[in-house]
């Protein structure tokens, strides 16, 4: 039951007791809000009532006497009178739960769910205790697996729709439905086609008996063995509040919190089962330095830091504290971003930092913009303007949160974009500008002058313009959104801004300070010493294209990777390639070896999620907490740790007594826009930072060549399950990866000769690559889409860093 | 089987442009793939849940509730058999049996030949007529095990292909409706009036 406002009161008599309700809302939650507990299976707070399983019957006075209705599907009016304990309704109670046994096996000893099974203790509570079917059960198949991650077993289902409406309802993937319905009813799949959605699992949480059950923790524990703490998901920016359960110091299952302004209770498959990576058995457990014979070995933390500081003391004697950089930063809770935020500014006194690998949005942007939280985005009435990548792909709570918006609140959702995207289907005008021109379209909508008649009419109507804004293509410069978000606050004073970024903490590692030329707090170099620091940067420092600049020309000594992965996730693969070549020293702080730390020269192994406490800012701006529940393996210790050790070593003190608390009240202290962390720990559903936006705003003009008729415009995108380290570690999403295609219009792919999976060569001007190219009718014409991290095609090396736009030839090789 | 022939695909996207929402169609559609292949196949549901919008999923789990869609290949003539309450006391059952042998399947089967498809059913609300047999729900009424073996030998020989056309045919005649003729219904949020009063001209009378 969700806590609501009651604005509009009635009274009805509960039990014999006069009790206040809000008209209209439905009696089950009514009853519940005013001490009385009425059973239920079907009824799901986030989901249509359907009245399914008639668990829910109570008695209402109908004028002519007490009649059993479904208090799932009865809005509350005044003067009702409900009895929910007389024995007509436990009667009643007796009655459905025989029905819905009648079939079910029984099997709770070997069942998951048992001990935690809304069935089995409803059955206890409410349930006859004996049953008179003497007849043969239903028997199927059991389980059958309906994806690759869930499994069905038809002869526990009770039908309750909850799988089937979420499906339909809330994911939009209606791929399992009620079949053969009748005295056979079944959920199922149609054959061959599996419940292939990116929202399965949540099906599972929901599910009120053992019916389905997720590969992952299947027979893995009982629900009385686990361990649970809550915690907020770090897979990506949304900051989805969860209950991560574990058992014997292994993390086994992640559930969804019902939290209202974020994640409803739902996660994406990513989020949810993601904590595999943590339990993969090529987790780092201790430092590994490169020795003599050129391998990575193991060494003792002792030896580890010390050699990293020695390189970092020998850097800034040599030429400067510049010469030291620090890119990454995102994975960081806001603690250790914090700390390593004052380790690079203060103690090394270097700005050359960057906690975004040139696919996010700039600092100034972020931190400057007036913000719009995701209920602000999604508040009943609304007009929201996206401009972010497929939400879908990247941010897939804040997809479900705005088809839920745009489904059931009437909130009007104009896309512009390079290509249509999931959402699509649901935005109301969908407008597809090819790269490099989204400020001139977004301009025409702006001022009426565009052919879109009614997308123009929805923005310029709007009276409280939201804002999503991203980087729906890695291969156009960022100073292309820079020129747009100028644009609409031209055009649009009012309007407000939802960052759509895609790392978990980028947010709070910006608010902390790992941007060049700012301080934590969004405070600039310009600004005052923060309290506790002893110095700052004499000069502003380069983003993350200039420190790999840098380290390819061999200006960079150090190169501190803080859990980033350039090799494989800088857009202009390349110069990441250089850089990594460049570097003089090459310090890499990861859980995992991943591709660039197999070629750093000293590897820090790091903590990971749940094995951490702290807080950590979602991309709206709220901070909650990240609880500790199980132990890093090995040695491997939190990032603030390390900061802590390695200032040490370069004979600074970071000024924390205890613990990383000691951090954000140091941050608190002096920062306005964490103030809030200074009351300890957020709990719930956390506090939001200020984001009312700072005066930091740059502005950009950027020239983008004409289209060449010859050749297409590339868009470079992610989709949800790539080959990145953390997806590839986790067991159940290793092989989810797609191949590598390059997708085009139907249109471009016809004089190309094109017809669904011919292998075309594309070229830039600064590479080649040979892939299957397919034909999809999102990508609009004069647009390839090709996509981020998938398989060994490798798009990167067809882009160069700075370029506006990059054009590409097709040509069927 | 395969998925609608040219001709089909037409008429179904005629059957779709009649009404407001396109998976409004889907039964028709079903029927019309069961009526080009004799049953509802895999690839008809599946292009029928492209045709209309919808998931295949969705399209079984509709056509899946109707006994008459069926969902395996069956014989030109399903024979169903009533042993149900009525034709069961006027030996309903005995005439199942008997079918059973002479047509050498058990109910629920289909013959080698791909003729005959036999069933047995629950009542068809013929109990007057008992015992009550249907071949592709044509009726036959107060069957005696003689009847049904003459009525097999007329299905045979094709006497009975005039009255009763192969299995999934919706009628001998198909009557074509002006396209432009919508159902008679609007979408409801543009109803200004009930929907079944007639569009137009009310002189025209009911839709033709």
């Amino acid at each position: 039951m969700r806590d609501i406002e009651i604005t509009e009161p009635v009274e009805i008599t509960l039990n014999g007791e006069l009790v206040t309700a809000q008209n209209g809302e439905l009696l089950i939650d009514a009853c519940e809000r005013n001490g009385s507990y009425i059973p239920r299976f079907c009824y799901h707070s986030r989901l249509t009532p359907v009245g399914m399983c008639r668990m829910c019957l109570v008695e209402v006075d109908t004028g002519r006497g007490p009649a059993l209705q479904p208090s799932c599907m009865i809005p509350v009016s005044d003067g009702m009178g409900v009895d929910t304990e007389s024995d007509g309704v436990a009667k009643a109670q007796d009655g459905v739960l025989e029905f819905l046994l009648a079939n079910h096996p029984l099997d709770c000893p070997v069942c998951d769910k048992g001990g935690e099974c809304p069935l089995q203790d409803q059955a206890y509570a409410y349930g006859p205790g004996e049953s008179r079917f003497v007849e043969e059960k239903r028997h199927n198949e059991k389980p059958i697996p309906i994806s690759e991650l869930v499994l069905l077993d038809r002869e526990r289902c009770i039908l309750c729709d909850r799988c089937t409406r979420f499906a339909d309802e809330v994911a939009g993937d209606p791929l399992i439905h009620f079949i053969h319905r009748g005295s056979h009813t079944e959920v199922n799949t149609f054959p061959g086609e599996p419940f292939a959605s990116y929202f399965s699992g949540n099906t599972v949480q929901i599910c009120p008996v053992g019916a389905l059950t997720a590969s992952p923790y299947r027979f893995k524990a009982r629900p009385w063995d686990l361990e649970e703490t809550e915690s907020t998901c770090t897979r990506c920016s949304v900051g989805c509040r969860v209950v991560v359960e574990s058992s014997r110091n292994k993390v086994l299952r992640l559930q969804g919190v019902d939290s209202d302004p974020v994640n409803w209770s739902w996660l994406c498959d990513k989020g949810r089962f993601g904590f595999q990576a943590g339990n993969s058995g090529n987790r780092l457990s201790r430092p590994l330095q490169r020795c003599e014979s050129g391998e990575l070995s193991e060494v003792g933390w002792n030896t580890a830091l010390d050699s990293a500081a020695s390189v970092i003391s020998a850097a800034i004697a040599g030429r400067g504290p510049q010469s030291v950089a620090v890119l990454g930063g995102a994975r960081l809770t806001n603690e250790s971003a914090y700390s390593w935020a004052k380790l690079a500014k203060d103690v090394i006194g270097t700005d050359n930092v960057d906690c975004q690998l040139g696919d996010g949005l700039p600092a100034e942007l972020v931190l400057g913009l007036p913000g719009a939280s995701i209920d602000e985005v999604c508040e009943p009435g609304a007009t929201v303007l996206y401009l972010g990548p497929d939400a879908k792909e990247e941010l897939p709570i804040l997809y479900l949160r705005l088809r839920h918006a745009a489904d059931f609140d009437g909130v009007k959702i104009v896309e512009v974009g390079p290509t249509l995207t999931g959402l699509s289907p649901y935005a109301a005008e969908s407008v597809t500008a090819v790269p490099g021109e989204t400020p001139s379209v977004l301009a025409a909508l702006l001022d009426g002058t565009s052919e879109h008649v009614e997308a123009s009419a929805l923005l310029r109507n709007a009276s409280d313009l939201k804002v999503v804004i991203g980087r729906a293509n890695l291969a156009e410069d960022e100073a292309i959104t820079v020129q747009t978000a100028d644009l609409i606050r031209e055009s649009v004073p009012g309007a407000t801004f939802l960052p759509a970024l895609r790392r978990a903490n980028v947010r709070g590692a910006l608010e902390a300070g790992l941007a060049p030329g700012f301080l934590p707090g969004g405070a600039t170099l310009a600004g005052t010493l923060p309290t506790g620091w002893q110095s700052m940067p004499a000069e502003r420092g380069g983003g993350a294209a200039e420190i790999l600049e840098d380290a390819a020309n061999g200006r960079v000594d150090v190169l501190i990777l803080l859990g980033s992965d350039p090799l494989r996730d800088f857009p202009d693969r390349s110069l990441a390639r250089r850089a990594l070549a460049g570097a003089k020293t090459v310090i890499s702080i990861d859980p995992f070896v991943n591709a660039s730390a197999e070629q750093a020269d000293l590897v820090l192994a790091a903590s990971m999620f749940s094995e951490s406490a702290g807080t950590t800012t979602s991309l709206e701006g709220r901070v909650t907490a990240l609880n500790q529940l199980v132990t890093p393996p090995g040695t491997a210790r939190d990032d603030w740790m390390i900061a802590v050790d390695l200032a040490d070593r370069l004979g600074a003190d970071l000024g924390v007594e205890t613990s990383a608390d000691d951090l954000a009240e140091e941050m608190a202290g002096f920062s306005d826009a964490h103030v809030v962390l200074g009351d300890g720990a957020p709990v719930g559903d956390g506090v939001m930072l200020d984001i009312s936006g700072r005066d930091l705003l740059t502005s950009a003009e950027v020239e983008v060549p004409p289209a060449n008729a010859y050749s297409l415009r590339l868009v470079l995108n992610r989709t949800m399950y790539d080959k990145g380290t953390l997806l590839e570690e986790s067991e159940s999403s290793a092989g989810l990866a797609g191949e590598s295609v390059v997708k085009l219009s139907a249109a471009d792919a016809a004089p190309l000769g094109v017809d669904g999976s011919t292998q075309v060569k594309v070229t830039s001007e600064h590479g080649s690559v040979t892939v299957a190219a397919t034909i999809d009718s999102r990508v609009p014409k004069g647009v390839a889409v090709m996509h981020h991290a998938l398989g060994d095609v490798d798009a990167g090396t067809l882009l160069v860093h700075g370029d506006p736009v990059c054009d590409v030839r097709v040509e069927v090789s | 089987m395969a998925r609608l022939t040219p001709d089909n695909l037409l008429l179904a996207r005629k059957i779709i442009a009649r009404f407001p929402e396109p998976r409004s169609a889907t039964i028709m559609l079903c029927h019309l793939a069961q009526e080009q292949d004799g049953y509802l196949s895999p690839e008809a549901m599946e292009q029928v849940a492209e045709l209309i919008g919808a998931t295949s999923a969705e399209v079984l789990g509709t056509a899946s509730f109707y006994e008459m869609f069926k969902m395996h290949p069956v014989g030109k003539y399903c024979v169903n058999v009533c042993t149900n309450i009525s034709c069961q006391l006027l030996g309903g059952e005995e005439l199942l049996e008997h079918a059973e042998e002479v047509m050498g399947i058990r109910s629920g089967s289909t013959t080698a030949d791909g003729m005959f498809t036999l069933e047995d059913v629950e009542c068809v609300a013929a109990c007057t007529e008992a015992p009550a047999v249907q071949v592709n729900y044509r009726y036959f009424n107060r069957v005696s095990p003689d009847d049904f073996d003459e009525l097999l030998e007329d299905l045979r020989s094709g006497e009975l292909s005039r009255t009763i056309p192969s299995h999934g045919t919706l009628g001998n005649v198909r009557q074509d409706l002006h396209g432009d003729r919508v159902a008679n219904i609007t979408s409801p949020s543009q109803q200004v009036e009930p929907a079944w009063f007639p569009n137009g001209d009310s002189d025209e009378g009911p839709a033709k």
